[in-house]
């Protein structure tokens, strides 16, 4: 194992691989900052929910520091899984559609939010940016634990296919309350990934 | 020694039945658990939904011991199904070797719209199922699976995972999910709900029904194959990477499941396919020009969409055992609602009960966020 690579996001909040990113916002307007500065190109990121806007900032920031460009070519895209865990899951699309639903007099149900009440769908979005057509999945546990994140992940390569994880924790509990790593995950790093993972979860509060 | 992965035990609790057998003679007689309903809670547009009797499940929890008071609904749809299958196992679920995983896609959610006097905390899908765990006395956190539509078949996916790599010996799979205003609201307001019975793969087909199930796994690892047993032999998940909320066109991410799948069995040594069929345009569609791409267009291809609804987090698994009880019984069982082929592709889909003598069918699911996931059972021995 070389460099550790990672990508923490906290409410007020960046690193990448212990480096801290300058902001001034924080919350949700700091995504849209740290947006603006080091992707912009992707204006579906303002339609998402917040645990899509952070899975996928998190991600973006991963993926260059890596230095790894997108390309359509199958090794590419069918060997990366994107296998993310979180405890709090959807909750907070979940509270904003029910706000849509409470009232009988003020009843507005849209599919743009209730797609969001679905924790997945920021596999999705990670997989739409980046061609992975390879497995995504959602965990849900009770606490973040390394070693229950190293076993599943490890899991995971018993797919021939998968290659390689973009792995991660993800969790939001409110529009400007979010907690967030990313780190990749190869084949042959299995053997260190609890340990690894410690390392990232010391830096993150979880 | 890669370890065999054999399914000793299940449950399915729906308004077809508390057992796996009821349910599956009941659905090779042709009923369905389906009723019109003209409004619930806030939600003032008909819809069509199999629901499952408040009553018979709170009954069912007295005769199985689960005190009243004390769970949410899901939880108790989820107890009455988990303790049904782990005693028909007759292993201890209290065990360290034993792992819980649970796919639902929405739990307990209809608490924030209603508490019920129950802790906040208990919106959390990770807290509901420890509500499983911890009254069987397994040690183990449990797993969640929350992958949209697809989580029941990822579920037993990641089980036999989980049990190939030998930390455990046994996993009880179990999911379900409550059909509230929140989820029928939101299906409604994708104009994806049919107020009429659905018709999977029909021509006239408008929409899909939701439905209410739990059902139950009880997953072995052994060191070898014993005489008539079920193996979950493989299974795999992909992504389109097409959209959040539409399947792709080219039915990619089903298509490469299934290819994956198709590398431990023939497409001619398969009783059927049981799909999704979830009775909308675009599922359906889909689903038809991936098993086309998939080389299994002569394949008999069966869905339950028009007995159960689409029952979410249950779907995948309910399916599965359906699809084994109909294996066993030399069927292959008749797609309620359809009458006339509406896909540009042809499968072999049919409104009548079929005969096989196949012994291996492949689960195949599609869901929002562009997954897709197929896994294969296959029955051993002599049976």
């Amino acid at each position: 194992m070389g460099q550790l690579d990672y990508v923490i996001l906290e409410s007020d909040r960046a690193v990448v691989s212990g480096r801290v990113l300058e902001h001034e916002s924080s919350g949700n307007a700091m995504l849209a900052e740290l947006y603006r500065a080091h992707i912009a190109d992707w204006p579906k990121f303002f339609k998402m929910d917040t645990l899509s806007k952070v899975g996928f900032v998190a991600s973006e920031l991963l993926l260059k520091e890596l230095g790894e460009k997108r390309c359509e070519s199958e090794e590419y895209t069918q060997n990366r899984a994107v296998v993310l865990f979180g405890t709090t899951a959807s909750l907070c699309a979940d509270k904003n559609y029910q706000e849509t639903i409470q009232d009988r007099d003020n009843y507005y149900p849209s599919p743009a939010l209730f797609v969001y009440t679905l924790p997945n769908i920021v596999t999705g979005e990670i997989a739409i940016r980046n061609h992975y057509r390879g497995e995504t999945s959602f965990y849900v546990v009770e606490g973040a634990d390394a070693a229950q994140m190293a076993f599943h992940l490890s899991c995971a390569f018993a797919d021939d296919s998968t290659q390689s994880i973009l792995a991660g924790w993800v969790d939001s509990t409110a529009n400007d309350d979010f907690k967030s790593f990313f780190t990749l995950v190869r084949r042959e790093d299995v053997g260190g990934l609890e340990a690894k993972l410690k390392t990232i979860m010391n830096n993150l509060n979880i | 020694m890669e370890r065999l992965i054999q399914c000793i035990a299940d449950n399915v609790v729906s308004p077809l039945g508390l057992d796996s057998l009821s349910n599956y003679e009941s659905v090779k007689a042709g009923k369905s658990g389906l009723k019109r309903y003209e409004s619930m809670g806030n939600v003032q547009t008909p819809f069509t939904l199999s629901r499952m009797d408040r009553q018979v499940i709170d009954e069912a929890c007295c005769r199985l011991g689960i005190p009243e008071g004390q769970y949410t609904f899901f939880e108790k749809m989820l107890l009455a199904s988990t303790i049904q299958a782990v005693g028909k196992a007759g292993i201890d679920a209290s065990d360290k070797r034993v792992l819980f995983i649970v796919s639902t896609t929405k739990g307990n959610v209809s608490l924030l719209g209603d508490p019920a006097g129950f802790p906040s905390d208990r919106v959390l899908l990770g807290k509901a199922a420890s509500q499983i765990t911890d009254w069987f006395g397994n040690p183990n956190s449990p797993l969640v699976v929350c992958n949209a539509c697809i989580s029941g078949v990822c579920a037993q996916i990641e089980a036999m995972r989980a049990l190939q790599s030998g930390k455990y010996d046994y996993a009880v799979v179990t999911g379900a999910d409550e059909q509230s205003p929140f989820i029928i609201s939101g299906f409604l307001s994708f104009k994806a709900i049919s107020d009429d019975f659905c018709r999977p793969f029909d021509k006239d087909r408008r929409g899909l029904n939701l439905g209410e199930c739990a059902a139950t796994v009880v997953l072995k690892a052994a060191d070898s194959v014993s005489d008539d047993c079920w193996e979950l032999v493989t299974g795999a998940i992909r992504n389109d990477a097409n959209h959040i909320s539409g399947p792709s066109r080219t039915g990619e991410g089903s298509y490469l499941a299934l290819m994956e799948t198709l590398r431990c069995c023939r497409p001619e040594d398969l009783a059927f396919v049981n799909v999704h069929g979830t009775a909308t345009a675009y599922n359906d569609e889909m689903e038809s020009i991936a098993i086309y791409r998939a080389g299994l267009i002569d394949v008999p291809v069966t869905g339950l969409k028009g007995y159960y609804g689409h029952t979410m987090g249950a779907a995948g698994i309910m399916e599965s055992i359906l699809s084994m009880y109909a294996v066993m019984d030399h069927t292959v069982l008749a797609t309620r609602g359809f009458a006339r082929q509406g896909t540009t592709y042809p499968v072999r889909v049919s409104p009548e009960l079929r005969e096989t003598d196949g012994r291996q069918f492949i689960k195949l699911l599609s869901g929002f966020g562009g997954c897709n996931a197929a896994l294969l059972y296959r029955l051993n021995g002599k049976w």
